[in-house]
């Protein structure tokens, strides 16, 4: 009898992220044992949780593996240029107030190709929520250098190890002026949820890397096996050390990696700077963007 | 469940239950699900799926407490846990409540 019953409810049942997933595109292409799907089964919970507006939630990717993204989750999305989502997404909070802005990319795409874009955002404290997976390498073109490939491991453009020092995120991030870095490997499932859920609820320029598997080339050119090993190395390897000094927390090839929360703080962003300055200046003369749904808005 | 010792509030903690559900052909293999669950619920199958990957399949039926971590970090969203209601629960309460009572006795 439960087994008829099952049988039904399984014929029956869809998965419970469906609501937020264009289920026609789906399977996806990403590789088995990839991360990524896991983070943005992480990013949809934490729209649950935190009851967002879907209507006025976007989300912008660049190019890459984890550009794919916007293409899968059923909201307002633009699948950008390479390097470019954060110059779109830019674009779309200053003529959009109104909307919760979510640049969903890669660790090549925002800080190698879009890298100038990532620190200036960041200086300027644009209201984004910067989702960075990190895989250390450029994924999807076939496995090239990154900018975030650590010092030794191999990639398909360097055979015999990587020579160039690569960057460390959080404090790239936070030196740039984000107000809320974080890191989590895509193993803490739960602390990324947190973390995003926390995320989309504060302003300012708020990055969160996210390290995940890439069994098909990292994984493969340095001979780590498959993502599932990966996972193990992170469940051994992960250290949680809330409010670490950023400039310990780089990740050497298969060393120790420093999670947790690392900065988190209020500053005023660009919109309200630029809001508060224009009035000091021009007194009543200022015509402020309606904050419920800037010049679009009908 | 056996307890070293039998906690405080033991007759009023209840466990949930839960059914996995396998959706086999968006499954790739991956074998997170099998590695993470906390309860040995599942193990990898010998059958294919449409796509030539090997999907989980559940053994301990009735052993799920509902933790979602499988749904969770399943990357290709091809598994997931349903809650089952309290009057709903499965035999297998009788005997973990037996378990605690044989602990109760030393």
């Amino acid at each position: 009898m439960s087994n008829v019953k099952q049988k039904v409810r399984a014929e029956e049942a869809e998965h419970p992220i469906a609501p937020y997933l264009r289920m026609d595109r789906i399977p996806h292409i990403w590789c088995p044992t990839c991360g990524i799907g896991t983070v943005v089964k992480c990013y949809a919970t934490a729209l649950e949780e935190a009851e967002v507006d879907l209507d006025k939630t976007a989300i912008i990717s660049g190019i890459g593996c984890t550009g794919r993204v916007a293409g899968y989750m059923k909201l307002d999305a633009f699948h950008t240029t390479h390097g470019r989502a954060i110059p779109f997404g830019t674009g779309l909070k200053l003529g959009r107030p109104e909307l919760n802005v979510t640049v969903f990319s890669g660790d090549g795409d925002l800080v190698g190709i879009g890298g100038n874009h990532f620190i200036h955002a960041a200086r300027r404290n644009i209201d984004l929520l910067v989702i960075l997976v990190n895989n250390f390498i450029y994924a999807m073109t076939g496995g090239q250098n990154a900018p975030t490939t650590p010092l030794v491991a191999r990639s398909s453009t360097m055979p015999f190890g990587n020579y160039e020092a690569p960057f460390n995120i959080p404090n790239l991030a936070k030196c740039c002026g984000a107000t809320y870095v974080a890191r989590w490997t895509c193993l803490h499932i739960r602390r990324v949820t947190k973390a995003f859920r926390e995320a989309l609820g504060k302003k300012g320029f708020r990055v969160i890397e996210v390290i995940t598997p890439c069994a098909t080339l990292y994984s493969r050119l340095n001979k780590l096996g498959t993502g599932l090993d990966l996972m193990k190395f992170y469940h051994d390897e992960a250290d949680i050390c809330h409010g670490a000094d950023t400039r310990d927390v780089e990740i050497d090839f298969q060393s120790r990696i420093v999670c947790g929360k690392f900065v988190d703080e209020e500053k005023p962003t660009f919109s309200e700077r630029r809001e508060e300055h224009y009035r000091n200046k021009l007194g009543d003369d200022f015509v402020g963007m309606p904050s419920e749904g800037g010049w679009l808005h009908e | 469940m056996k307890f070293w010792r039998k906690p405080l509030d033991y007759d009023k903690v209840s466990v949930p239950h839960g059914t996995v559900t396998i959706i086999k052909d968006r499954c790739k293999g991956c074998g997170f699900c099998v590695e993470y669950c906390p309860k040995d619920v599942l193990v990898m199958s010998e059958g294919f799926n449409k796509k030539g990957y090997h999907p989980p399949e559940v053994v301990k039926e009735g052993e799920c407490v509902n933790c979602n971590l499988c749904e969770m970090i399943c990357p290709d969203f091809a598994i997931f846990s349903v809650a089952i209601p309290e009057d709903e629960a499965p035999e297998n309460e009788e005997e973990a409540s037996e378990e605690g009572e044989l602990d109760d006795e030393d």
